[in-house]
């Protein structure tokens, strides 16, 4: 199952590859990970987004904190947070299907931000189910290239 | 028919062509060792792994083949580190295979487990973890091409333990097809043509040698370049040999520790042609002085070379062998041939007694013609590049890049396996001696006529002539109180041992060294106080010699 | 105050008093005002064998070893001695010089990634930009090597830095996360309880100490209460060899691969295993599901990160070994074991056959048993030479005994051994080590002499890469692939050239005289012994069975049954 682990670390050079190291050394499986400064301009935080059962999952955890730049990890699985990934998607479209993409991305509240002779580009924020979902209504047209951010998460409340 | 992964690995190591591996045995690579007893591939047992690296080395750059070393998982694999930084350094094509835990064990700190793709990450062109017995001959295949292709460089496989053991089919993997690595050949046309105006136009221009010209084996080449261009030559300490010494072009090297001639022609020239050179430190001095007069064209393999430490007029991306044809074809047709210019006599003044520079003098005297010689780190390989002539490509071998005390002795010993006909002489320090001693018994075991001579001033002489220059003459730490009798050393490894006592004895030592073919050390003492000159001290531009 | 002068000024404020290494070019700065300080350097000949020497001098004393190491070569060369203190959690500062900040990743005379390339094998490691930074940086080098679980930290310092003139220099601060991270964790009373509870319904119980019993002064004297007070076995890993007296009927040496057949047996037949400051290596647990299976598993780890890592245990509990044991030894009291338990135990104890055609290795043990008293430190190498001083030489007291256990580093004990023998200059240093392990740091013999250290060189020699060979005659049809060592040099004449007295040593009575010989002179030997060059270390539970599936040429009648 995946787990969301939102890791505090000193926002310092080299930490990545710390981090990025342990994950590759102990065979640990990353499915995303995140890095951005956080309010506190020495701190960092990683959002990182792991593939394992509850042993593997404590594993992670345990050796995270043993990295000594490593300030804080917490696995947010199981919290009330709010989840959002970005994506950037560029469609075959001529003008016939340009109306039809624009109303279908109005239902995922997603955005064209440009528009090309034969293409355009959609943005949209949203859950990984929600991404999922606008790349597959936007299969039929044509897809011609993909970028996307891993998961950012928040717990939600006062902590 | 069905092999185990140790099998498997063998197989595509013959069908690399391998002849001969260094290694040393293992928990985790039992089944390889096991393996490679049935094949024809020679196995060099040697004493420590970082002298197995070192010897596969010397093997590679004696041969311009790709060098194999075998290391067991843990510390096997840790010990290999210094040399696979120093080959990565010196742009050596070798393959790396190291032993691992089984795969069900890594990351659980297992008995001599190490993470050692995570180790090598910065010192290797590419490193494998290999997770399937049928990815073996893949992953073999890649390795070597990529060692050996584009910028040479070293490659290491890491075998679990249970791969090795696991059976599959053997199917041989012949097509390297890679999509993230095509290395350049070509050079790009308009950037040729805009060097061979510049060479065509200059009036003194100087052509630098380095690494690049023995990897790409266009020694002719820049020959019939410099016959063209009435150019003068000068080298690094890694082209050293891609030249001919003794001809009248060449000046010596260049850099900090450079033959004065070679540094006045790269400050006074107009075109600085350089090849297969990566503009290091040590060669340019102050970058900011360095050839202030010329228009610079830098033709190398490595697209990231280029511009990486000196702005550069002319960039060309390709293959030296390829990109000098293409220049010598349009050199032809578009500009005259000079006349040959006959430079003064590069005379380098050496005071006779007892020194280092002397002595090398009546080394190369007595030498065979066909001696390779190999060095060590320290002030003895400067003075060995500066005072001894080497006219052929691979003849000389030392550590450049990483400036690996303790290279000499194991890289002698590869050399000396891979052209079993020729001489071949280590030329070391007492305090890289020691580094590189165990390879000794290695050397011993074969029964191998190489020839170590020693020049010693029981003291770290590099490090004390900095000390010299920058600390005001206060030396610390430096000093090897009189801890070893060489001569004695030499009897408990059965080797022969002969001891320079006065300037007189030098010419029938040497004489003596090479009337045999056995295992010799020589040892010369020299005074501790003598100095490597000239030198170009830190932030200076090369024609500031001291 | 320079750079270089304030690092110097932080480690003797650090009360280092000794630091091994090799100056070059970028550390030449350091190298200068060294002379100044008041700490002593030892020039070693390898940086491998500064590195081993640092990691002999802390184990030997619990304290920090330091080395200092040129950037590029000098750094790498270091790698296999972080690694060996890092599998061993050996509290080790290494300090390495790099090239000035404006040559950095231009691939530099002598440069090398050393943060990157030793980020695997050290604790922490740092990259020092600013010279101000120095006091922050050695002083969380130095609690971080000591704290919590022990292990290498590597400072990586520019040569420009070394020069940085400094103006004021800061009080040095641990940043707070670090400090709350590697503090002491709190025994907590319901595991311990659980444990309590657990021992006290035990009839079989068996302890099991590791290192990190070792690393956790004053240990000794708890877990001698523990045991004695309750009868309880004593079972020990390779790394907690000496934390148990060997001399006492309740001790079963060292369990695993080359376990004692009464330690193995025992594991398997307890009902509750307390495993203290050990990590379930695979040498230690052999086939891990059948792991000591009848047992229930207390686990006491000051890692957390260990607990549960390799084998999932009933109660674990994350505490100093120290604390623990303290707490244990006043709560722990009358406890009813089986009567039987100790008598099984004790009729599974191997018995010893001795060849007499050549030297038999164990015979040579016995003998350097015999020799070892409350002043002597055993250090060996790596092979099968460790593995039969570690079933037969027992050491009196923790640190008594040092060894690579983790990696098992070849030529780890020459280097170990004068790194101990520097630290404890009034004890007695036995180095037990092989012929290919000590032609791998053979260099550092030139440091006994120089340094007039009186160090015991016994050197097992059969002319083997001997571990290697028994296992290509046991799983490999006797294949003996470039294991072969018998051109090796003449080790007598090899001592001689450094100055050492050196003796080949063929028979059982020249040995013992010898030996006896070496240990009471207060001058350097080097022993050649000449053992049995077929003989191999048993007993032995091949790799991936479990602990009771046991060979060995030596065992008692009752234990054939289990062998399958």
């Amino acid at each position: 199952m995946k787990h969301t682990l939102a890791v505090l670390v000193e926002n310092h050079p080299g930490v990545l590859s710390r981090v990025s190291g342990l994950f590759s050394r102990r065979g640990y499986n990353i499915s995303s990970l995140v890095v951005s400064e956080t309010e506190d301009s020495s701190v960092s935080r990683m959002t990182i987004v792991v593939d394992g059962d509850e042993k593997i999952i404590e594993q992670v955890t345990k050796q995270l904190n043993k990295l000594i730049d490593v300030i804080k990890v917490s696995d947010v699985t199981h919290d009330e947070t709010v989840d959002r990934q970005l994506l950037l998607v560029k469609v075959n479209a001529d003008n016939s299907a340009k109306g039809e993409i624009a109303q279908l991305m109005d239902i995922f509240r997603a955005r064209i931000i440009d528009i090309g002779k034969k293409s355009l580009i959609v943005e949209a924020t949203g859950s990984e189910e929600k991404i999922d979902a606008i790349i597959k209504s936007l299969q039929p047209f044509g897809i011609l290239e993909i970028v996307k951010t891993g998961t950012i998460s928040m717990v939600r409340g006062a902590k | 028919m069905e092999l185990n992964g140790a099998q498997i690995l063998v197989k595509a190591l013959e069908e690399q062509g391998v002849d001969t591996i260094f290694g040393y045995p293992g928990g985790a690579v039992l089944e390889i060792f096991d393996a490679l007893r049935e094949s024809s591939i020679r196995q060099i047992l040697v004493r420590h792994e970082q002298g197995g690296a070192h010897a596969a080395s010397g093997y590679a750059r004696a041969l311009g083949k790709v060098g194999v070393c075998v290391a067991t998982s843990g510390p096997g694999a840790t010990n290999l580190v210094t040399g696979i930084a120093t080959a990565y350094m010196d742009s050596v094509p070798l393959v790396f295979i190291t032993g691992q835990v089984a795969k069900a064990m890594v990351g659980t700190d297992a008995f001599q487990e190490v993470d050692i793709t995570g180790i090598t990450s910065p010192i290797t062109k590419n490193n494998y973890l290999v997770q399937n017995v049928q990815d073996l001959p893949k992953i073999i295949a890649e390795a070597f091409y990529i060692a050996k292709s584009g910028r040479p460089g070293p490659v290491l496989i890491d075998i679990p333990r249970d791969v090795s053991m696991a059976k599959c089919q053997y199917n041989p993997y012949r097509n390297v097809d890679i999509r993230s690595y095509k290395p350049t050949l070509k050079g790009h046309p308009t950037m040729i043509k805009k060097a061979v105006k510049i060479l065509g136009e200059a009036s003194s221009p100087v052509i630098c040698i380095g690494g690049g010209v023995i990897n790409s084996g266009c020694s002719a080449e820049v020959q019939e370049v410099v016959e063209l261009t009435g150019a003068k030559v000068v080298s690094t300490l890694m082209g050293l040999g891609a030249y001919p010494g003794n001809s009248q072009t060449f000046q010596g090297m260049l850099g900090t520790y450079g033959n004065k001639a070679a540094n006045l022609a790269v400050q006074s020239c107009d075109c600085f042609l350089a090849l297969g050179m990566r503009f290091d430190d040590r060669v340019v001095g102050n970058p900011e002085k360095f050839a202030p007069e010329a228009q610079i064209i830098h033709i190398d393999i490595d697209p990231a070379e280029i511009g990486k430490n000196i702005p550069v007029d002319v960039p060309i991306v390709g293959d030296l062998k390829n990109v000098l044809q293409d220049i010598i074809k349009l050199l032809k047709k578009d500009h005259k041939v000079r006349k040959t210019i006959n430079f003064p006599n590069r005379n380098i003044q050496i005071n006779e007694g007892l020194n280092a520079p002397w002595v090398l003098r009546n080394l190369q005297r007595v030498a065979p013609s066909n001696t390779i010689v190999t060095t060590d780190v320290g002030q003895h390989q400067m003075w060995t590049a500066q005072h001894y002539i080497f006219n052929q490509p691979r003849t000389f071998i030392s550590s450049g890049g990483l400036g690996t005390m303790g290279y000499g002795i194991p890289a002698a010993l590869g050399a000396q396996l891979a052209m079993p006909e020729s001489t071949v002489v280590a030329i070391t320090g007492d305090g890289s001696f020691q580094m590189g001693m165990p390879e000794l018994g290695t050397i011993a075991e074969l029964e191998l006529p190489i020839k170590i001579v020693i020049f010693n001033n029981n003291t770290l002489g590099m490090v004390r002539q900095l000390q010299h220059y920058y600390c005001g003459q206060r030396y610390s730490f430096v000093d090897f109180k009189k801890t070893l009798d060489f001569m004695m050393l030499a009897k408990a490894y059965g080797a022969e041992g002969l001891r320079i006592e006065k300037e007189a004895d030098v010419t029938d030592v040497f004489k003596e060294t090479f009337a045999n073919r056995k295992f010799t050390i020589v040892e010369c003492p020299i005074n501790s106080r003598d100095l490597v000159n000239p030198i170009v001290l830190a932030g200076n531009g090369l024609e500031e010699m001291v | 105050m320079l750079g270089s002068e304030l690092l110097l000024k932080c480690l003797e404020e650090k009360q280092v008093k000794l630091v091994f290494g090799i100056p070059g070019g970028v550390v030449i700065p350091l190298y200068d005002v060294l002379k100044k300080s008041n700490i002593k350097h030892i020039l070693t000949r390898h940086e491998q064998g500064a590195a081993h020497a640092a990691d002999g001098y802390a184990r030997s004393t619990g304290k920090v070893g330091v080395c200092f190491a040129t950037s590029g070569p000098g750094a790498t060369n270091l790698l296999t001695g972080l690694a060996t203190a890092y599998m061993d959690s050996s509290p080790v500062v290494a300090i390495t010089g790099q090239v000035a900040k404006a040559f950095l990743g231009k691939d530099s005379f002598q440069e090398a990634d050393t943060v990157g390339l030793s980020q695997p094998v050290t604790k922490h490691n740092y990259l020092v930009r600013d010279a101000n930074e120095i006091p922050d940086i050695v002083a969380e080098a130095f609690y971080i090597a000591t704290h919590g679980r022990p292990g290498p930290v590597l400072i990586d310092i520019p040569k420009d830095v070394f020069t940085q003139e400094v103006s004021e220099i800061r009080e040095p601060k641990i940043r707070k996360h670090i400090i709350t991270k590697l503090e002491k964790p709190v025994l907590n009373e319901i595991q311990l309880g659980k444990a309590l509870e657990l021992l006290k319904h035990s009839k079989r119980p068996l302890i099991l100490a590791g290192g990190g019993v070792t690393q956790a002064e004053g240990s000794y004297e708890f877990l001698r209460q523990v045991a004695m007070n309750n009868e309880i076995p004593v079972a020990v890993t390779l790394m907690g060899k000496g934390v148990f007296p060997a001399d006492n009927p309740l001790f079963l040496g060292m369990v695993g691969m080359h376990g004692t057949t009464e330690a193995n047996w025992a594991i398997q037949n307890c009902d509750c295993l307390l495993a203290i400051g050990i990590r379930f290596d695979d040498r230690v647990t052999g086939k891990l599901e059948e792991f000591a299976s009848k047992a229930k598993k207390i686990h006491v780890d000051i890692d957390a990160a260990e607990i549960g890592k390799n084998c999932a245990v009933d109660v674990p509990i994350c505490a100093d070994s120290y604390d623990f044991l303290k707490m244990l030894s006043q709560k722990l009291r009358g406890i009813k074991i089986n009567k039987d338990w100790l008598k099984q135990i004790e009729l599974n104890k191997s018995i010893q056959k001795v060849s007499h055609s050549h030297l038999d290795p164990q015979e040579v043990m016995a003998t350097i048993n015999s020799l070892v008293d409350e002043k002597t430190i055993v250090v060996t190498d790596v092979g099968q030479h460790q593995m039969w001083a570690a079933l037969f030489v027992h050491p009196h007291y923790p640190r008594g005994f040092i060894t690579s256990g983790g990696l098992g580093t070849m030529g780890f004990g020459l280097p170990a051994a004068i790194g101990v023998q520097m630290a404890n200059p009034e004890k007695k240093v036995v180095l037990i080590t092989g012929d290919g392990s000590l032609q791998m740091n053979i260099q550092e013999l030139a440091l006994i002499k120089q340094w007039n250290l009186p160090i015991k060189i016994f050197l097992i020699n059969n002319g083997y890469l001997g571990m290697v060979r028994q296992w290509q005659e046991l799983f490999f049809n006797e294949n003996y692939a470039e294991t072969s060592l018998e051109a090796g040099p003449d080790w007598e004449k090899l001592a001689q050239a450094y100055g050492i007295k050196g003796k080949t040593l063929r028979t059982p009575y020249e040995c013992k005289e010898s030996l006896n010989t070496a240990i009471s002179s207060r001058e350097p030997w080097l022993m050649d012994i000449k053992v049995d060059p077929g003989a191999n270390v048993f007993p032995m539970v091949p790799a991936g069975c479990s602990l009771d599936q046991i060979w060995g040429s030596w065992k008692n009648e009752a234990h054939v049954s289990s062998l399958g």
